[in-house]
């Protein structure tokens, strides 16, 4: 028996009972569209997680003070005074790979403009700042070279405090006032949205890092000239991890830390973080997976259990075929290519619906659609190798009946 | 062979057939030793009581079983050593079988029926459907031929079914019991079919425990506990005749 002929003749037999071969492709459809959909949701997951790091700026590291001990204690990892101005200054001149590094202290704080008041993020910034966050002013100017090393009583405002203290009004030239001294303002920074951890990062005042520290933040940093963290940014191309290692040895330098004693500052980029967040978005992903592949193998137990019941019933029918010449390997492909029809058809149905599963979820998420055609490929050929395997059995069966029981059955 | 005249091939040649059934601990001796010949152009009637042999005996020649002992020549081919698959194909090209209870394809149209030991043949579909229609329209079927077997009566799914036997222009052709399930008239137009097509020289061997049927045979052989115990050939009735005869009498 021709191939075609094959699989027109298990074409029929399968509409013949079309509600329990549907019944019977469910497990497959299930697996197969979970696989297409969690795929697809996991790549516009992560595609969207590195827009917001592309956004942010890959080559970004930040240095914060104090660092975790080797055994484990932090020591109040952010908050030690061991970064100063003069670091980041250090850095800034003498690693040609730093394309800026920007020394940064912030406070939370209440600003009050007129009669509107307002808890906000005080970040205290040097003019290297703008470069290393790659963070434009919308409106307005940035500070000037004079007002960031004199301190100046100059504030450069984020969207959302533009927005809570003056509604639609403009607010350059409006004064603010910060635990009561006075500020210009000066700009208004560009829309920058949620950080990846959830944050608004329009919430935020920007004031000249001597004026911060002197008359709104705090006296202990002002003292020592410490500061919170310093953001660095590194020239596009240079190998960040190098350039990390030229850091840590200056800043040990710096800091006269003998050999063998822990750093007191830490270092982080962003690649890492979204290493972190990739690694635990495959572990999701693996969970997922092996979810899928348990509803494929039932959906084969199945497919085998109904090939069993079909050989049953159809008995006659194969003594008959094999009275008019069916060969037992005509048999048996008969009804290996009914199994692997119906997971074959059930695989598609899957694939479909796991496309229009992950086109929806993409729609309400509002990340990027990624359909990956090598895996509906995958999910294809491993549907119908599940038809094959659960058919085996079932059609062996068929082939071995004796011709005479056979015809004999009722 | 002893020296005798060159004679013609018979199409069936058995010597000392022997079936037993193993049945766990009991032997059941199904056909004890049965040595026939069946020449080309034949119409046989294989009788006998349910239990004789005789439904063993079709299986055998039909080549659906293999003789635990004996041999069988089938056109002077010895075909009790074959393989299943050669067995398969052997009753693809020699055997036209026909069943008592017509034993069609329920989904598939008449046509489809009488195609399906082409496919297996490995006849192109275009050939398939016009063989098919050719053997329709020589059982009288020629305006039935898209019916599914549901829409027609038991007379006409026989007459699919031989077209099915016919289609594939076997050595002989080999009924069970073939006006079983049909009424008396019905069965005269079957047995009407079988003389003619006997007549145009396709042997028919037909397994009956009807005397009524035996007699259109011009052979009869008959079984009791797994033997032969007679062989005696005779002038058939003509079924077109007796048909007429059924006709006035109504």
């Amino acid at each position: 028996m021709s191939l075609l002929d094959a699989l027109l003749s298990s074409a029929s037999a399968i509409r013949a009972h079309a509600l329990r071969s549907i019944l019977t492709m469910l497990g497959i459809v299930i697996g197969v569209a979970a696989v297409i959909a969690m795929v697809a949701v996991g790549n516009g997951a992560r595609e969207r997680v590195n827009a917001q790091i592309q956004a942010l700026g890959a080559n970004l590291i930040i240095i914060i003070p104090g660092n975790v001990t080797q055994t484990g204690a932090r020591l109040g990892t952010g908050n030690a005074a061991t970064l100063t101005d003069a670091d980041a200054a250090a850095l800034g001149s003498e690693i040609p790979v730093i394309q800026a590094a920007a020394p940064i202290v912030r406070g939370g704080v209440q600003v009050v403009a007129g009669a509107a008041n307002w808890a906000t993020t005080a970040i205290g910034v040097d003019l290297a700042y703008f470069i290393a966050r790659e963070w434009p002013v919308e409106t307005g100017r940035e500070f000037t070279e004079e007002e960031s090393r004199r301190g100046g009583q100059v504030a450069i405002i984020g969207q959302t405090v533009a927005r809570e203290l003056f509604g639609g009004e403009n607010p350059l030239g409006a004064q603010l006032r910060v635990k009561n001294v006075p500020f210009e303002i000066i700009g208004v920074m560009a829309k920058k949205g949620q950080s990846m951890g959830g944050t608004d990062q329009d919430d935020v005042i920007l004031l000249p890092l001597q004026t911060a520290r002197q008359r709104v933040i705090g006296t202990s940093r002002a003292k020592n000239r410490s500061v919170n963290q310093i953001v660095v940014k590194v020239r596009e191309g240079e190998d960040l991890s190098a350039a990390e290692e030229e850091m840590k040895r200056l800043l040990r330098q710096r800091h006269r830390l003998a050999d063998g004693r822990d750093d007191d500052f830490s270092l982080r980029n962003l690649a890492e973080i979204q290493a972190t967040r990739e690694e635990s978005a495959r572990t999701m992903a693996m969970l997922l997976l092996s979810v899928a592949g348990v509803s494929l193998v039932v959906g084969g137990i199945g497919i085998m259990n109904i090939m069993l019941v079909s050989v049953t019933e159809r008995t006659k029918e194969i003594g008959l075929r094999m009275a008019v010449g069916a060969r037992p390997i005509d048999v048996m492909g008969q009804f290996l290519i009914e199994a692997t029809l119906i997971a074959l058809i059930g695989g598609v149905i899957g694939i479909a619906i796991g496309i229009g599963i992950a086109i929806v979820s993409a729609n309400t998420a509002g990340w990027p659609l990624v359909i990956d055609p090598g895996v509906a490929l995958a999910a294809f050929i491993f549907s119908g190798l599940v038809g094959v395997v659960s058919g085996f059995y079932p059609a062996f069966r068929a082939a071995r009946l004796d011709p005479v029981e056979a015809l004999r059955a009722a | 062979m002893d020296g005798a005249l060159p004679v013609a091939t018979p199409l069936i040649e058995v010597r000392d057939l022997e079936r037993i059934y193993q049945m766990g601990e009991e032997r059941v001796v199904a056909l004890a030793g049965v040595s026939t010949r069946i020449e080309p152009g034949s119409f046989v009637a294989v009788m006998g009581p349910s239990g004789s042999g005789k439904s063993t005996f079709m299986n055998l020649i039909g080549c659906l079983d293999k003789p635990t002992k004996g041999s069988y020549r089938l056109k002077g081919r010895e075909v009790a050593v074959l393989t299943a698959s050669e067995l398969a194909m052997t009753r693809n090209r020699e055997i036209g079988f026909v069943f008592q209870q017509f034993n069609l394809l329920q989904r598939v149209d008449a046509l489809g029926n009488v195609e399906l030991p082409m496919m297996y043949a490995g006849v192109p579909a275009r050939k398939r459907r016009e063989n098919a229609v050719l053997a329709l329209e020589r059982v009288g079927l020629a305006d039935r031929m898209g019916h599914l077997p549901l829409q027609l009566s038991g007379g006409q799914q026989q007459r699919v079914a031989i077209a099915r036997a016919l289609v594939n222009s076997p050595a002989c052709l080999l009924a069970d019991e073939p006006t079983g399930a049909l009424d008396s008239r019905t069965s005269l137009d079957i047995m009407a079919l079988f003389q003619a097509l006997n007549r145009e020289g396709m042997s028919v061997i037909i397994v009956t425990h009807e005397a009524d049927v035996a007699a259109f045979a011009s052979r009869v052989i008959r079984f009791r506990d797994g033997r032969i115990v007679s062989d005696v050939e005779q002038q058939p009735k003509d079924a077109r005749r007796a048909l007429e005869e059924w006709a006035e009498a109504a």
